[in-house]
């Protein structure tokens, strides 16, 4: 595996194959803390966490796992990093461990890690496998912080907590509930496509 | 949390202003590509609401039983998923065993059901929120029925949107998104009646 090979694995990740953009992948367990950066940085830095150590583990173990079994013993790897960071937080961040609730523990069904436990780890090498990981992750974050931005700019009026809009600015309170989350993906997926296919799909 | 809430309230909130996927986004993957056919998504949510109700009162006992007394609450996740994983493989095998026409329509969604987000979340609201027993199997029950209500109507609009001129960025899963917006804003519509937090 050369740097030239990572290279390519960095680029589709983040962008031509983007888990969001073309499979709207994983979006569950994280869209529901997007309208606050905080908590979106944080779960999102946990989903990278877990994703490039998962993929790491299972490379590592995957001659080892019978092919029956393998999708319960990736489960279960996943969940063992998924309690790490739960931990973790509980430890260092007890109040956004709080404000995410149950959705920590919610990475562990996060499509992305299996997908790419499937479709990567389970045939190549342990750090080609990591890269990949880490990619994913990366390209996951981007795109929901984008959306985080967006959402906690135009709902809150504040970015990271403090406030940047001027006091005459109305707060939408549509930015703040579920469905302004859908409109800004569809919102996303459709520039992304656009770009992509040069506006001609 | 709240453990005085009316059973006919937690249980209709469950379906329409908490719906597990239109307010809590979970359970999308199988979500988008499933609602594409009508019967299919039947099938699924059937799927959904058997092994949710099951599992969020098996976990319930698990959790208050075994995990709580021996001091392993920190092993929760993998616990839950276990469960979850298990009861999957023992319904699938007396379904089979009941009734092979059921097991028909329902055998190829059973496998994806274990990594289906709506499961674990449920099982998790039930943990983080203290329900009792009783709530615990309300909630599962509503939480399935709301999701099965979502994916049904998500189909069914699905049906008509294909005959619709869509700019071409957005065909596919651009605007089934911004149809589950438009739903989701009907569902939290009902939220000034009812709110369980």
């Amino acid at each position: 595996m050369t740097a030239k090979d990572l290279n390519k694995i960095s680029r589709e990740n983040l962008w031509f194959n983007n888990p969001i953009f073309i499979q709207i992948l994983g979006i569950c367990s994280t869209l529901a803390v997007t309208n606050l950066l905080t908590n979106t940085l944080i779960m999102t830095l946990g989903v990278t966490f877990v994703a490039a150590f998962s993929n790491l583990t299972i490379a590592f173990m995957k001659d080892w796992i019978p092919r029956k079994v393998r999708m319960i013993v990736q489960v279960l790897i996943i969940s063992f990093y998924v309690i790490i960071v739960d931990i973790l937080l509980r430890a260092f961040l007890p109040e956004i461990s709080k404000n995410l609730g149950p959705y920590v523990g919610l990475i562990i069904t996060n499509c992305i890690l299996m997908g790419r436990a499937e479709a990567f780890a389970q045939s190549n090498p342990p750090f080609p496998a990591f890269w990949d990981g880490l990619t994913s992750g990366i390209g996951y974050m981007w795109v929901l912080m984008t959306i985080a931005f967006v959402r906690e700019l135009l709902g809150f009026g504040t970015l990271f907590g403090f406030p940047v809009t001027p006091s005459w600015f109305p707060q939408w309170t549509i930015m703040v509930m579920a469905p302004s989350a859908f409109f800004l993906v569809a919102i996303l997926l459709w520039i992304a496509k656009n770009r992509m296919t040069g506006g001609k799909a | 949390m709240s453990p005085q809430i009316a059973p006919l309230s937690l249980f209709f909130a469950s379906i329409f202003t908490s719906n597990i996927l239109l307010a809590n986004f979970l359970g999308m993957c199988s979500f988008i590509s499933i609602s594409k056919d009508y019967t299919s998504s039947n099938g699924l949510g059937l799927a959904v609401t058997v092994v949710l109700t099951i599992t969020g009162v098996v976990n319930w006992a698990v959790l208050h039983y075994i995990l709580y007394p021996l001091g392993l609450y920190y092993l929760r996740f993998i616990v839950f998923i276990i469960v979850i994983a298990a009861v999957v493989q023992i319904l699938e095998m007396v379904i089979d065993r009941l009734s092979p026409a059921l097991y028909m329509t329902l055998g190829i969604f059973l496998p994806l059901i274990t990594v289906n987000c709506a499961i674990l979340g449920a099982v998790l609201f039930i943990e983080i929120r203290n329900y009792t027993l009783g709530q615990s199997a309300i909630f599962s029950l509503g939480s399935g029925l709301g999701w099965w209500l979502a994916i049904a109507s998500l189909a069914a609009i699905r049906k008509k949107v294909d005959k619709a001129p869509v700019p071409a960025g957005l065909k596919g899963p651009g605007i089934t998104l911004i149809t589950i917006g438009f739903m989701a804003m009907a569902f939290i519509g009902f939220s000034g009646m009812l709110q369980v937090q």
